[in-house]
């Protein structure tokens, strides 16, 4: 579980997180939500650590990452996978050298138990005879995928992905996004997931947060969502005429 | 623009400085010094052969076109060859080719894995990624640049020695003369350490542009070719530091 607390930053002068304070559950489906520019890949990466933020406190587990010395986040980074917008394979490296990489790092098996594990975590994404091919011969849905094995190959307790949909078709949007709630659910992982794909939300959404330019917008389930009573966050989930249609057709029919 | 300097120089000396920590992972670095190795050798191993054979054919043919006075023997070139090739020749000018060749190759290499957030992706692994990027580059760079440095000496000698005795300007007897004529051994020291030299300016500059990219491809471009143009800067301002200190 991840506990952020009046987590703010601003980038010279301009204020990017306010003040945003949330409980990340373990096992669940974690989204952060809102318009491009919201600020949501700013908030993951101060969760991670990639960037400082000016004030707050990030508890992995009742540990503040902010107060951790080097060690100590070494060993949480060992517990943290990633996935990114645009998967960040080893473009130098095979697929299944990609995924070997932490395994070679971290780990002092045997080549024949990497392997073994390697073959593992590519079976568990679906994907079968690639082992030899570079990230850019193969698709991007595949490279999501293969970016996804590596990112939990070593059993992360915390698995940040952004934009998992971005560049995709719907299908393969829902294919990488049933495959990351199944493995949650699997290993029991804290996900966090920064999306603007309303498929995502009301397929995944066990936590949502809506981030409405750097402020805390609203904060639900999916369940909650659909009837919630903020404005700025219906405009933003029911975009189109069409889905803000549908949705009054069913609160018609509840009433 | 002396702000823009300092913000540079001390970035580039912390960036060294954050280099030399404990490997993760010994045999991954290991592994990677001689790819590294295979890279920056075998990868201009031909541009420098071809430029070295050059330089000593030139440097020959012109050196015989100055040298009229019937006063002094013409093994005089092979000498003129000989400590030309071994003091500035080979060293500067091998090395100012190579930062195009290698320094562009570092510099857009790095920038793209920071673009497209593959050094992300191995900070968050919990890697050093300067330590990891960066250090097998130098070190592999300083351990085979002056190995090619020495091939090209040897190869700017051998241009010089074809080229003047093909043409008929000295014949082979006095070209070993002239190159056993007062031999220096510490000019090919000096050579050396001057391979050594560029070979950390070269990667360390060119990894410290491609490492701290930010944008996208455009600006990958834009900082290869910053990379080789103040690679060749720092060359030849080394250059002339280290003879005035030297010699
Ligand atoms: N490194 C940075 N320096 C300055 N501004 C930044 C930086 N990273 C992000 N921003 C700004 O922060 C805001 C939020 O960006 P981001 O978190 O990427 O939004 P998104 O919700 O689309 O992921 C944007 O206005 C962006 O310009
Ligand atoms: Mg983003």
């Amino acid at each position: 579980m991840i506990e952020v607390k009046n987590l703010s930053k601003a980038f010279s002068g301009k204020v990017v997180l306010d003040n945003v304070s949330c409980n990340l559950y373990k096992g669940k489906m974690n989204l952060i939500i809102g318009t491009s520019g919201s600020g949501k890949s700013v908030f993951m990466k101060c969760m991670i650590g990639l960037i400082q933020p000016e004030k707050g406190q990030i508890f992995f587990d009742g540990k503040d990452l902010l107060e951790m010395n080097k060690d100590d986040k070494k060993e949480l980074r060992k517990n943290i996978g990633m996935l990114f917008q645009g998967s960040a394979l080893f473009d130098s490296m095979t697929v299944e050298d990609n995924i070997k990489f932490p395994l070679d790092m971290f780990t002092n098996h045997t080549l024949k138990e990497k392997k073994n594990i390697v073959n593992g975590v590519l079976d568990r994404v679906n994907i079968d005879g690639a082992n030899k091919k570079f990230p850019s011969e193969i698709s991007g849905g595949m490279q999501k995928r293969v970016a996804l094995a590596r990112a939990i190959v070593l059993k992360p307790k915390f698995l940040f992905v952004d934009e998992p949909n971005s560049g995709l078709d719907p299908k393969t949007s829902l294919v990488i996004d049933k495959l990351i709630m199944e493995l949650t659910r699997e290993y029991e992982i804290t996900t966090v997931v920064n999306t603007h794909d309303m498929n995502t939300v009301l397929e995944s959404g066990d936590n949502i947060l809506y981030l409405d330019y750097g402020k805390k917008g609203w904060e639900g389930t999916k369940e909650e969502i659909i009837f919630n009573d903020n404005a700025r966050l219906n405009d933003f989930i029911f975009a189109s005429d069409f889905l803000r249609a549908a949705k009054e057709k069913r609160m018609k029919e509840l009433s | 623009m002396i702000k823009g300097f300092l913000t540079h120089f001390g970035r580039y000396i912390l960036m060294l400085k954050q280099m030399f920590r404990r490997p993760e992972s010994g045999r991954v670095y290991y592994k990677e010094f001689f790819h590294q190795c295979n890279e920056i050798g075998i990868g201009s191993l031909w541009i420098v052969i071809i430029i070295s054979l050059f330089l000593g054919a030139v440097t020959t043919v012109q050196t015989a076109y100055q040298l009229v006075s019937p006063l002094v023997g013409l093994e005089l070139i092979a000498t003129i060859i000989r400590d030309s090739t071994f003091l500035e020749l080979s060293p500067t000018v091998t090395c100012i080719v190579l930062a195009g060749v290698i320094g562009s190759k570092i510099s857009s290499e790095l920038g793209n894995m920071r673009v497209s957030e593959q050094i992300d992706a191995l900070e968050i692994m919990g890697i050093n990624t300067h330590t990891f990027l960066i250090l097998p580059k130098i070190l592999a760079s300083i351990f085979v640049i002056p190995c090619l440095i020495v091939l090209s000496m040897f190869l700017s000698v051998l241009g010089g020695y074809l080229a003047g005795t093909w043409s008929g300007i000295l014949n082979p007897t006095q070209f070993e003369m002239g190159l056993l004529l007062d031999f220096v051994p510490f000019n090919l020291f000096f050579g050396l350490i001057k391979a050594f030299v560029f070979a950390f300016i070269i990667t360390s500059v060119s990894a410290y542009f491609g490492y701290y990219v930010k944008g996208g491809a455009l600006e990958i471009g834009r900082s290869s070719t910053k990379a080789v143009v103040v690679s060749c800067i720092i060359i030849l301002l080394a250059d002339y530091g280290l003879a005035a200190l030297l010699l």
